[in-house]
């Protein structure tokens, strides 16, 4: 077993894993913020994007090890629970950017990373593009790629809540 | 995935100590090669070396008629650097077609080579510039660093710290992309440096990378997609699974080359 320390959505945890334990097994057993999904546990479809260290990455294709130290917000830390809903999530529940919400999370981390990277103003094209490792297999793209433009607006000037 | 013991050293050379000292190590560093064969239980390293957070080692710099790039620098750092954009556009862009955005926000240069998956994006570009890969040791030149599918020259305690791109007046890359991992079914990197004409295969070859030295010989009188008009290369020795079958990725090499010179 290792030690592993992370701050996850601003509070600092630690745990004692088996150095197998993937970033997503220790955010969803250890911690049981069970937000942040496995799809296909193969780094493809992006059910599992959590930001680490301020970028999106696969949760599933990380060693909590390697995470130690470091910075992690899932879905679960976008917003506070009693709070607002985060805009990229509100324009998600405007545009009906969702069907059965299993891939939701990993679309919305994408999303809110993609604003970070590329800025408020994102064309259908940019958002196509950009949604390459994130798979839904039920809705379809469309109504994301709307939600993500309109919530990519909606976060101009947006303060994230400590 | 087998069980490991999972050590962080901060130093290259504390890495290659502990390497030295388990035969059956690996080197990790973003883990988008390694941990998904460990998953598959296709590898099993008895310790993982993580060098992810070695400082210094994600470097890009221009040194003469050179882009030297760090081991450590993730795909998204290549395609986005200024310098690699400026100097040698095709290497900027063949990162940016590297997995999709988390992917290459984790994913490295080194890694990739050090796995040399035959699927590989990077490997192609390695080949396809005559690029020289530097380790802890010494610089090996791309032509004798690809040995087969998934191996390489490295020796067993040899770690990858830069490589060395040389400036191509010509090069490009494109790729018939599989869609839904988005690696190379077949990928081509074409350049001309001076008379040194390169056309390097990632994808096809059950052998790895490879060169085409009849679509290179052609190509010596002039550079552009009509000196290897019709031409293809034989479906022996190509990959053949549910993707594609080797008549199918022999096909697709000449047509992706062709597109490679074009874009050019």
């Amino acid at each position: 077993m290792a030690a592993v320390s992370i701050t996850v959505n601003g509070k600092a945890v630690t745990g004692d894993v088996d150095p197998r334990t993937l970033l997503v097994q220790f955010l969803r057993e250890n911690l049981r913020l069970t937000g942040t999904h496995v799809g296909c546990d193969t780094s493809q479809c992006g059910c599992c994007i959590v930001h680490l260290d301020g970028i999106a990455v696969k949760s599933c294709t990380v060693l909590a090890l390697q995470a130690d130290g470091g910075n992690v917000l899932t879905i679960e830390g976008l917003a506070k629970p009693d709070g607002p809903l985060h805009p990229m999530q509100e324009a998600f529940r405007e545009n009906h950017g969702l069907q059965c919400g299993f891939c939701t999370p990993g679309m919305v981390m994408t999303a809110v990373d993609m604003v970070h990277r590329l800025g408020n103003e994102l064309d259908e094209k940019t958002i196509r593009h950009e949604l390459d490792g994130n798979l839904c297999r039920c809705t379809g793209y469309h109504n994301i790629v709307k939600a993500i433009a309109a919530g990519a607006k909606a976060m101009k000037g947006y303060q994230q809540p400590a | 995935m087998y069980a490991f013991k999972y050590h962080r050293p901060g130093t290259i050379r504390q890495a290659a100590n502990l390497l030295a000292k388990n035969p059956e190590a690996k080197i990790m560093a973003g883990g988008h090669s390694l941990l998904p064969v460990m998953k598959l239980r296709l590898a099993k390293p008895s310790d993982i070396i993580d060098i992810g957070r070695v400082e210094g080692m994600n470097t890009i710099e221009l040194k003469g008629r050179s882009i030297v790039i760090g081991a450590l620098a993730r795909h998204i750092e290549v395609a986005n650097s200024k310098t690699v954009k400026d100097a040698l556009p095709a290497l900027a862009e063949v990162a940016g077609m590297i997995g999709d955005p988390a992917v290459r926000h984790r994913g490295t240069l080194g890694g990739s080579l050090a796995n040399n998956d035959p699927n590989a994006d990077y490997p192609a570009v390695v080949l396809g510039l005559g690029a020289t890969i530097i380790t802890n040791k010494r610089r090996i030149a791309a032509d004798d660093y690809f040995t087969g599918m998934f191996s390489t020259a490295l020796e067993p305690d040899e770690i990858i710290t830069k490589v060395s791109f040389p400036l191509a007046k010509k090069a490009a890359y494109q790729k018939f992309r599989h869609p839904a991992s988005g690696f190379a079914l077949v990928g081509v990197f074409v350049s001309k440096r001076g008379s040194d004409i390169r056309v390097a295969v990632t994808g096809a070859g059950s052998n790895g990378v490879f060169r085409v030295k009849a679509f290179e010989e052609a190509l010596k009188k002039r550079f552009s997609p009509k000196s290897i008009e019709g031409m293809t290369v034989p479906a022996d020795g190509m990959n053949t699974d549910i993707h594609g079958s080797a008549e199918y990725r022999a096909h697709l090499v000449g047509v992706m080359a062709r597109r490679a010179l074009a874009a050019a």
